[in-house]
């Protein structure tokens, strides 16, 4: 499943990072890549971005961009 | 001077590591803000001299990579290319070690001088981080210094590793090149010998760079070094082969191969300098989001901050704005007394003082909304409230942060110009510039309320906020054409850091509104200055001397009697001849020329001329219509007059000719605004599009009312 996909308050294993070009790039310069955990914080109040945690720093991002990052759901507390 | 001793520096680092405190505490106020040539990408150089050393520090622009993809990337990268520093200070954000460390590889893959800057040790302190920093200079080959820059506490020591490093140049320290692994390594190695024994390639300096560049498929390098691929046949062969081993070997795409083998490598370097990784620092900010992007709080907390930060702007800055026009008028008044009458004299005193309040007006709007940007900024607010308004904003192709811009200008449209140097997309900035002129901004109000006033009657505050959704509705239209068509390009990326909230301080506020300010003056003032003045004298040339009265001789007459009547009388009698003169000037017979452009419109020759003389400024639509029709400042005569049947103006040209100011050219301080922000090209755009779309506009509505027997 893609990182948009998960629940807030749920975190996830990146298996993957896809798309081509800018965005791919800005991602894997950001720190998405092959293994990291990410965790899904909210989303804006218009569903639109969300805000991840990522190492040790917050990030926003659109849906749009948070399909491209692959995930597999590692066991946590969904807060919905 | 002794050549030997000046030297340059540039500071790397990501966005939010302080890099701009870093700098700002090195420079002090001896700085100063250009472009970058050929890119709106602002560059600031500072001076300083530390022992024999004559420094000129230059702040890249914060980035967390150095790719081809982002101008910002490109501008820093291209700059230590081409400029060669003497050294290069990456600035890191302690608590964020593993994202700065991904910047400083790719600089030493680039073979630069690096002196490494850990800043924010406070928040690292508070966050229980141990880095063994002694450790991490030897990993990096590189001396590491730690700071607190908002407090200007440390800098001193990179200035001192810098000076012992450029002492013994000879000695020059080395960074043992950066490891992707095993499976890669072999393949980066291979290729830049293959690099290096390809003659023309050399002039880069570095084939282990090159090599990574070219197996991460970065167009602009594979340009810039080997543009004709029948001159590098052997490496263009060698590099065919290499992709294809890595494809094959990594089973991926061989820029994420490389990336994931620069992380691997840093996760080594953290794994042996980092004895204690930092506890969440992020948990106070995450409480404080917990208010601030809630989703119903949020936005009524983001609407009370813009009201602020508008209120504060205009109606704060209306005080200083009127006290200005005080002094101008006030040195007016006295020069008038000193000079001896005559062209010369009218010159100075209405030409150029008037001008130079023309450019002074500003200042107040712009020291106070940079004032409260560099709060949002600083505190970490904006991307919050680029977080809140991105849905709705990407709707018109924009970025979150293109609200705040946008909705100042319907304050002054020359500081919300200048506000979207927040945007980092080029494209984003250029979109967002071209719609803020259809945000109604406040100059244009007057002449809603003389038209509404003196036309629709009780109906005038319903006719004035149609104008303010028009000047809405249509900046969204042309938001979806322009995303359709000139601006068809990818979006750029939204992706971003939500830094922890942080309490701004002063001296960083105080600097971002004196630099804003700087700019505003020494790149705008002189050319607002310049061409208000030509506007002047096309309003107040040729000089009229024969008058269908004389004028002078009876306001001579008037002016010994010391009654009411006898002062009615002298400004009637003023405003008559002024009237006479501006119909007589090079405006005013550009406006008789032009009668046939806006007839169509229902506009007589007196609103073409106001159009014309609204170009200074849109209030002035207002003023001129006072002098042509000999009213002088007073606007219920001026109303009266207007909607006399006399003067032929049907309440569809007035509307039409309030639809006609709302859109048609920016004002002259914004067209230069626009110009300075990105270039003449858009700015002429901006100047005949929006023209014409007045024009149809205004066509449309009053023929079309017409057709309809309004």
């Amino acid at each position: 499943m893609s990182l948009d996909q998960l629940k807030p308050g749920q975190s996830g294993r990146i298996t993957e990072v896809t798309g081509s070009g800018a965005l791919r790039r800005r991602l894997l310069d950001l720190g998405f890549r092959k293994g990291e955990v990410v965790k899904f914080i909210k989303m804006a109040p218009l569903r639109d971005p969300l805000q991840i945690l990522l190492g040790n720093g917050h990030i926003t991002i659109r849906r749009s961009e948070a399909s491209l990052v692959q995930v597999e759901v590692l066991l946590g507390k969904s807060s919905e | 001077m002794n050549e030997k001793s000046a030297i340059k520096i540039a500071l790397a680092g990501n966005p939010n590591s302080g890099k701009t405190s870093v700098f700002n505490a090195l420079t002090g106020a001896r700085q100063h803000v250009a472009n970058f040539p050929g890119v709106t990408v602002e560059k600031r150089t500072g001076y300083r001299r530390y022992n024999e050393f004559d420094i000129q520090l230059v702040d890249l622009p914060g980035t967390y990579s150095l790719t081809a993809y982002s101008p910002d990337e490109k501008v820093a990268r291209d700059f230590i290319l081409d400029e060669k520093p003497d050294l290069v200070v990456n600035v890191i954000d302690s608590c964020n070690l593993e994202r700065g460390l991904y910047l400083t590889m790719q600089l030493i893959e680039m073979g630069v001088d690096l002196i490494i800057d850990l800043n924010m040790w406070d928040e690292a302190m508070e966050a229980g981080v141990d880095i063994d920093t002694e450790k991490l200079s030897q990993l990096l080959g590189a001396p590491v210094v730690k700071t607190i820059a908002h407090r200007e506490q440390g800098v001193e020591a990179i200035m001192q590793a810098a000076s012992e490093l450029l002492e013994n140049r000879s000695q020059k320290h080395r960074h043992p090149p950066v490891s992707y692994g095993p499976k890669l390594d072999d393949v980066v190695t291979d290729l830049s010998r293959t690099v290096s024994a390809c003659g023309s390639c050399r002039a880069c300096g570095n084939p282990r760079w090159l090599a990574v560049k070219l197996l991460e498929g970065d167009s602009d390098v594979k340009s810039r070094y080997t543009p004709n691929r029948h001159r590098h046949g052997q490496l263009d062969r060698k590099l065919r082969q290499s992709l294809h081993h890595l494809r094959s070997t990594t089973r991926q795409d061989p820029e994420v191969a490389i990336t994931e083998g620069r992380y691997g490598y840093i996760a080594g370097i953290i794994r042996e300098v980092v004895k204690q990784p930092p506890s969440d620092r992020m948990e106070l900010s995450v409480k404080i989001d917990n208010i601030l992007t809630h989703r119903f709080w949020g936005y009524l907390i983001f609407l009370f901050f813009m009201w602020l930060v508008f209120q504060a702007t205009f109606k704060l800055g209306a005080y200083p704005m009127d006290w200005i026009d005080a002094g101008v008028g006030w040195l007016q008044s006295l020069l008038t007394g000193i000079l001896p009458s005559g062209v010369i004299s009218d010159l100075i005193t209405d030409g150029i003082i008037g001008g130079v309040g023309a450019v002074a007006v500003f200042l107040p709007n712009i020291l106070i909304l940079f004032m409260g940007i560099s709060l949002l900024e600083d505190s970490g607010y904006m991307a919050r409230a680029a977080f809140l308004m991105d849905r709705l904003m990407h709707f018109l192709g924009l970025h979150g942060k293109s609200f705040i811009p946008l909705l100042m200008g319907f304050g002054c449209n020359v500081p919300a110009i200048m506000a979207t140097r927040t945007l980092e997309s080029h494209r984003d900035r250029i979109l967002t510039i071209l719609l803020i002129p259809l945000m109604s901004c406040s100059a244009r109000l007057p002449v809603y309320v003389l038209f509404a006033g003196a036309f629709f009657g009780a109906q005038a505050g319903n006719v004035i906020f149609s104008m303010y959704l028009l000047g809405i509705a249509t900046a969204v239209l042309m938001a979806r054409l322009m995303q359709k068509t000139i601006l068809r390009s990818e979006d750029a990326p939204f992706v971003m850091e939500l830094p922890p909230y942080r309490i701004p301080t002063y001296r960083s506020v105080l600097i971002h509104m004196w630099e804003r300010t700087n700019i505003y003056l020494k790149k705008m003032g002189g050319i607002i200055l310049i061409a208000s003045v030509i506007l002047w004298l096309l309003g107040y040339l040729p000089k009229k001397s024969d008058f269908s009265q004389d004028y002078d001789a009876q306001i001579e007459q008037l002016t010994s009697i010391n009654t009411e009547e006898a002062a009615a009388e002298i400004s009637r009698l003023q405003s008559l001849k002024a009237s006479e003169e501006l119909e007589y000037s090079f405006i005013g017979r550009l406006g008789k020329i032009t009668l046939p452009l806006v007839r169509p419109l229902g506009f007589n020759w007196e609103l073409g001329v106001a159009i014309i003389t609204g170009f200074v400024a849109k209030e002035v639509v207002v003023s001129t219509l006072g002098v042509l029709y000999h009213l002088g400042d007073n606007t219920d005569s001026l109303m009266a007059v207007l909607q006399s049947p006399s003067n032929r103006i049907s309440g569809l040209a007035a509307y039409a000719f309030m639809v006609f100011v709302l859109l048609y050219t920016p004002c002259l301080a914004t067209v230069i605004a626009i110009k300075r922000e990105i270039g003449a090209k858009w700015m002429w755009l901006s100047i005949v599009f929006q023209t014409a779309l007045a024009w149809s506009a205004a066509f449309l509505i009053y023929q079309g009312g017409i057709f309809l027997g309004l």
